[in-house]
């Protein structure tokens, strides 16, 4: 059973009435790219892939998640892609859990102890920040980590919270009223960055 | 999902989303803090008309831990011993914000009386009514039958899965027992086979409606039946005198015919677990040597009362609260 939350960090606003035709911002290609320099600044900003840990954020964090760990573990000698990644949920941690009909809560499934790692969470899109916030506390329910870094797939700005993300696959003007959709193939079939509802 | 009152208005798509959510919840318990913020600034309270310590503490537990606020309201010494009705009780209660009441009643129907009543807004979940109904009892039940006979046994996860060709024998006072009742109804929405086993005496009148079978013999049910999961009831030793109905004649008769002994756990299938809601009578209806048995399941169930629970209180509260529109779910 899959669980149905909005690929994007859904504001609560509901979508606009028609369907324009969405505009696709980030092919298979370019998403491959940007993961691949992800994974390789990762490396860097760490010295390494020592002591990391890469929590996706359900739904579509965690498939990302997974590829980036595949990725260090590519240039990374020792290290099992397997053993680097797992899925954090922050359905429970979260702030707006009144103002929509009730989540499902997904997997939390951590590879080690968080204890002293360097946690690198996942997200598709940047929005608000409140999800990041809501990963924050659930990660320090587990443990104390040495240091909590973010990666997103793409930043479209509008930041409610003084958060920011270390790794960004893409900057991503947009206006409040549009809604970023990242398409991942190990849930939609196809890897797109999708934006809908245009300005009209 | 407005309220939780029976087992029987759950839907099997109802039932696998407690089930999973509270998969999900019980993760959570295998933690060093398990205490989550979720419900922070509800107020859950605990109606108790009739004395229950355990179901009480579990939905205490399980409501701190998702960081509510817990009342515990008991009869016994309190306004309601001085004679105050329910709906006296309710609208205090309503005026003191309770967000979900927990409600232990002695009467059937009084639940349902509760929702749907209007002296309360807030959530009621039926933790035990009489002989009618304990559905979060059945809720988590189905949960440790679940995680232990569906898929690969122990802790693969089974979510989204239900109990489909499973089949369970409820043995002992079917008659008194909304465990019974409630594990009927839910066993079967979730695609499992239960069958009945007590003496003539305890099987209550209308039984050929439940969606379910009937033994006298619980060692024909053992051996031609071979059932996966086999759920002790607790009897009551009063039963047995005349004062209190007189449906044994003694208690070893009891035992020799409906206890579960060493005996019948050798000839139940190898696979098979134990099932008791607590408290049990040791020596009565299940035998020391079948209660400490690796394959009883009876402390288990106590924490994933706690994990059922805990969703049952989420998938109540945690969502947007419908004032005037109603849930689709």
């Amino acid at each position: 059973m899959s669980t149905a939350l909005p690929s994007d960090d859904a504001s609560g606003k509901p979508a606009p009435d028609a369907a324009p035709e969405p505009t696709v911002v980030l092919g298979e290609a370019e998403i491959a790219r940007a993961l691949t320099r992800i994974a390789h600044e990762v490396l860097e900003r760490n010295k390494g892939g020592q002591d990391l840990v890469l929590l996706g954020i359900p739904t579509r964090g965690v498939p990302l998640a997974a590829r980036l760990a595949a990725r260090i573990a590519e240039v990374e000698p020792g290290v099992d892609a397997a053993r680097l990644v797992g899925s954090l949920d922050v359905t429970m941690y979260r702030d707006d859990l009144r103002q929509h009909p009730t989540r499902s809560i997904g997997t939390t499934q951590l590879p080690a102890d968080v204890d002293g790692k360097v946690v690198v969470l996942v997200d598709d899109v940047l929005f608000s920040g409140r999800t990041i916030r809501a990963a924050l506390d659930a990660i320090s329910d587990l443990g104390r980590p040495r240091a909590v870094q973010l990666a997103a797939l793409v930043d479209r700005g509008h930041r409610e919270l003084p958060i920011r993300a270390d790794f960004v696959g893409k900057n991503l003007p947009t206006s409040q009223t549009e809604r970023v959709r990242v398409l991942v193939s190990e849930l939609d079939g196809r890897d797109a960055v999708l934006i809908e509802g245009a300005r009209a | 999902m407005k309220h939780l009152l029976s087992a029987a208005d759950l839907t099997h798509e109802d039932a696998l989303r407690i089930l999973d959510t509270a998969g999900q919840m019980a993760a959570t318990q295998a933690r060093e803090i398990k205490k989550l913020p979720t419900l922070r600034g509800r107020t859950v309270v605990n109606l108790f008309f009739e004395d229950s310590t355990r179901t009480r503490i579990s939905f205490e537990t399980a409501a701190k831990r998702l960081s509510a606020d817990v009342i515990n309201f008991s009869a016994k010494g309190s306004s309601v011993s001085k004679g105050e009705s329910l709906k006296d009780t309710a609208l205090t209660l309503q005026a003191m914000g309770a967000d979900a009441v927990v409600i232990r009643h002695q009467a059937s129907g009084a639940p349902h009386t509760l929702a749907a009543s209007g002296w309360t807004h807030g959530a009621v979940v039926n933790a035990g009514d009489g002989t009618h109904q304990h559905p979060t009892q059945a809720l988590l039940d189905a949960y440790t039958l679940r995680r232990h006979l569906v898929g690969e046994r122990g802790s693969v996860d089974a979510s989204g899965r239900d109990l489909h060709g499973l089949h369970v024998a409820v043995v002992g006072d079917v008659l008194h027992s909304r465990v019974a009742r409630s594990n009927v109804q839910l066993l079967h929405t979730l695609g499992a086979r239960v069958t009945l086993v007590a003496p003539p005496t305890l099987v209550p009148v209308g039984v050929e409606a439940w969606p379910c079978d009937v033994s006298y013999r619980l060692d024909d049910v053992i051996v031609d039946g071979k059932p996966d999961a086999i759920m002790m009831l607790r009897v009551q030793r009063e039963r047995m005198s005349s004062t209190g109905g007189g449906f044994f004649p003694s208690p070893l008769e009891y035992s020799r015919g409906y206890g579960l002994d060493a005996r019948r756990m050798a000839s139940l299938p190898e696979h098979a677990i134990v099932l008791h809601p607590g408290p049990m009578n040791r020596g009565l209806e299940i035998s020391a040597d079948a209660a400490d048995s690796d394959r009883a399941v009876i402390v288990e169930q106590v924490a994933n009362g706690v994990a059922v629970r805990m969703a049952v209180l989420y998938l109540l509260l945690a969502g947007e609260q419908p004032t005037t529109n109603r849930s689709a779910e």
